[in-house]
């Protein structure tokens, strides 16, 4: 993958799409290929070494937005950044902008339970982008959420990746992946039906094509 | 990172108070039982003078029948018998001396408003005020000098000087008890000891005395002990016989300031031992000891098999509160596995979740100890209540106090440790449905 692409997987439910964003997101140790990270080898990384890159290099958008129910809009945002080990300060400053970026910056003190799904999987994003990450994985970002808040999420993806950030989504719907620049389809593991075919020839030529990933 | 967890703790607490509750009642339980116990332990068998317990001992010469000892395991008798404590202070051979018998004696106030009363004295030498060194409020010890005239002189407790003189300097003063005139030469301030050990063989929780006077003073005005008296044998009729008798009745202790100077104290108790031989004493072979303190508390059982075993016990029930709370942790921690992935995603290392989660049984183990903190002083009064004798020994000193926290804390992080393992290998991807 390129940096700055907007890349949507898809396929069948078992098909290895997990497996793969568990692994380009780092949670997953793999056992073939190699990963290469925005520039860093990943193979044989400890864990500490894969949590700070994991923190530093990549934002993750879930289905069900996992916020902590207990923390406020910017306690929650802030988790990230508080292993990242900022000051104050800088942890403040990044916290308002992330979430004046998704428009919820008047929510500041409230609760994920106050918040409708729409705008909790914005405070999930603003969370994701809050440490400047070069990769965004989305796991179905829009599946729990009705038509027009979907529209509302998606449009607020495609405006980070056009900032530069490099999005990877994960998702059932063909009408979402059809936005996406590239298009990757997997079945039983393989890479079966690119988007952009001419690109991805080239990548399988140069890596593995087992669950590899590159930025 | 360390606020940042101390804080993530607490709100993890306050999110299930009941859980909380449990947890934190279980340790304070447990460690309110463990020090309690612990600290009557401590408190019992504690040196009550450390800046000296090594060079004061104890005299034991084993005067007692061919026949049997008179102690388990060979001990020779707990006391001595008035011939050889007189022979010993006569002999001085140590840099400080005292023999001491407890007496009792009715005081006849000359105020009319304050009734008469039998007051307990201790009768003893000069030296005993140099040896223990009890504070003074007023005046001094008599000397060595007024030991040798028997004379008629007293320092009374700071209690009794309040009964009988309301606490003013009654230096100069007389006392007037069983008929005779006794002039006061000190007056001691609060003398507070939590073992009495310069005479264990009468109740080592005893308060110290509320008078002391000249030995000689005592036995020239006929004064026996009430203390413990043991005999072998008939002492047979008479003041004078009693005197030459081989029962003893008489604690004695010396000061050597050095190991050289106990080999040289021993070596003389032992020349003085033969030579008694010689006269048909001490029929049994050489056995004399010269314990110093910490090994006369031992040898005594001030600490006693009993608080041993009740430790013993306390300390089990703490494990059983802590194995309570391992598992309260284990549900607790195991219910939390989605935030666990969750911060896993979002860049937290295994050590770091790892530190999150000891640090959250930390704060279970601080509230646990500051609770665990008032039920051990419930305990104390309780035992206090129940065991008057043990007034001295139920409180609880700053050290006990840290203990007690830092206890409860190691206790906590102790059994939170299986729990918070099992939390930080969770797998982030399981969680995360993705």
């Amino acid at each position: 993958m390129r940096a700055g692409e907007f890349v949507a997987v898809t396929g069948p439910s078992g098909s290895g799409k997990t497996t793969f964003l568990n692994i380009a997101g780092l949670l997953e140790e793999f056992t073939g290929g190699e990963y290469w990270l925005d520039g860093v080898d990943v193979r044989g990384l400890d864990d500490n070494a894969r949590s700070k890159l994991r923190n530093e290099k990549i934002g993750f958008i879930f289905q069900s937005f996992n916020l902590i129910p207990d923390l406020n809009l910017f306690d929650n945002v802030d988790v990230p950044l508080r292993y990242r080990g900022f000051p104050a300060a800088e942890r403040k400053r990044r916290i308002e902008e992330a979430l004046s970026r998704v428009g919820l910056a008047s929510r500041i003190k409230h609760y994920p339970s106050e918040l409708s799904g729409g705008q909790q999987q914005r405070v999930a994003i603003a969370r994701a982008l809050a440490g400047s990450p070069r990769l965004l994985m989305a796991d179905e970002p829009t599946g729990n959420l009705d038509s027009l808040m979907a529209r509302g999420v998606m449009e607020l993806l495609e405006e980070i990746n056009r900032q530069g950030t490099t999005i990877v989504m994960v998702t059932h719907d063909p009408e979402l992946a059809a936005r996406a620049q590239r298009n990757v389809h997997v079945m039983d593991g393989q890479v079966t039906d690119l988007g952009d075919e001419v690109s991805l020839r080239r990548q399988k030529a140069a890596t593995q094509p087992d669950h590899a990933a590159a930025v | 990172m360390f606020s940042y967890y101390l804080q993530l703790g607490l709100r993890s607490l306050r999110r299930n108070p009941i859980l909380t509750a449990l947890m934190v009642l279980g340790i304070a339980l447990g460690i309110g039982a463990s020090m309690t116990t612990l600290t009557v332990f401590y408190l019992m068998g504690s040196d009550p003078i450390p800046w000296k317990s090594s060079k004061l001992h104890y005299v034991q010469l084993d005067n007692w029948s061919p026949d049997e000892g008179a102690g388990s395991d060979d001990r020779p008798p707990d006391q001595v018998t008035y011939r050889d404590a007189v022979a010993l202070m006569t002999a001085a051979k140590a840099d400080r001396q005292a023999a001491m018998y407890k007496i009792s004696l009715p005081v006849q106030p000359e105020n009319p408003d304050v009734k008469p009363f039998i007051a307990l004295g201790r009768a003893t030498y000069a030296d005993f005020f140099g040896l223990f060194e009890p504070p003074f409020a007023y005046g001094q010890p008599w000397g060595r000098d007024q030991d040798a005239q028997h004379a008629r002189v007293i320092v009374l407790s700071h209690d009794t000087n309040e009964t009988l003189f309301g606490g003013v300097d009654s230096v100069g003063k007389t006392v007037r008890m069983d008929g005779v005139d006794y002039t006061v030469v000190g007056v001691l301030a609060k003398w507070e000891l939590r073992v009495k050990y310069y005479d264990l063989t009468n109740g080592a929780f005893n308060n110290p005395e509320e008078f002391f006077m000249p030995f000689t003073t005592a036995i020239e005005t006929k004064r026996r002990s009430t203390g413990n008296n043991s005999c072998w044998r008939s002492p047979g009729a008479g003041w004078e016989a009693y005197l030459d008798s081989d029962c003893v009745w008489i604690q004695m202790w010396v000061e050597l300031d050095s190991p050289a100077r106990v080999e040289e104290y021993m070596a003389y108790l032992n020349s003085y031992v033969e030579e008694q031989k010689k006269l048909g004493r001490f029929p049994r072979p050489l056995n004399n000891r010269l314990p110093d303190v910490k090994q006369w508390m031992a040898d005594q059982e001030v600490v006693s098999r009993d608080v041993e075993v009740q430790v013993g016990l306390a300390f089990a029930f703490l494990v059983v509160c802590l194995i309570n709370t391992i598992g309260l942790l284990l549900a607790k921690f195991t219910r939390r596995a989605g935030e666990i992935g969750l911060r896993r995603a979002l860049g937290a290392s295994r050590r770091q979740v790892f530190m999150q989660f000891l640090i959250e049984s930390g704060v279970v183990g601080l509230s646990g100890g500051l609770i665990g903190l008032v039920l051990t002083g419930l305990g104390l009064v309780a035992v206090r209540s129940l065991y008057r004798q043990y007034a001295n020994v139920t409180h609880l000193d700053w050290a006990m106090v840290m203990t007690t926290i830092a206890l409860a804390i190691l206790a906590a992080i102790l059994a939170g440790l299986y729990p918070t393992w099992r939390a930080c290998r969770v797998q982030p991807a399981a969680q995360l449905k993705m």
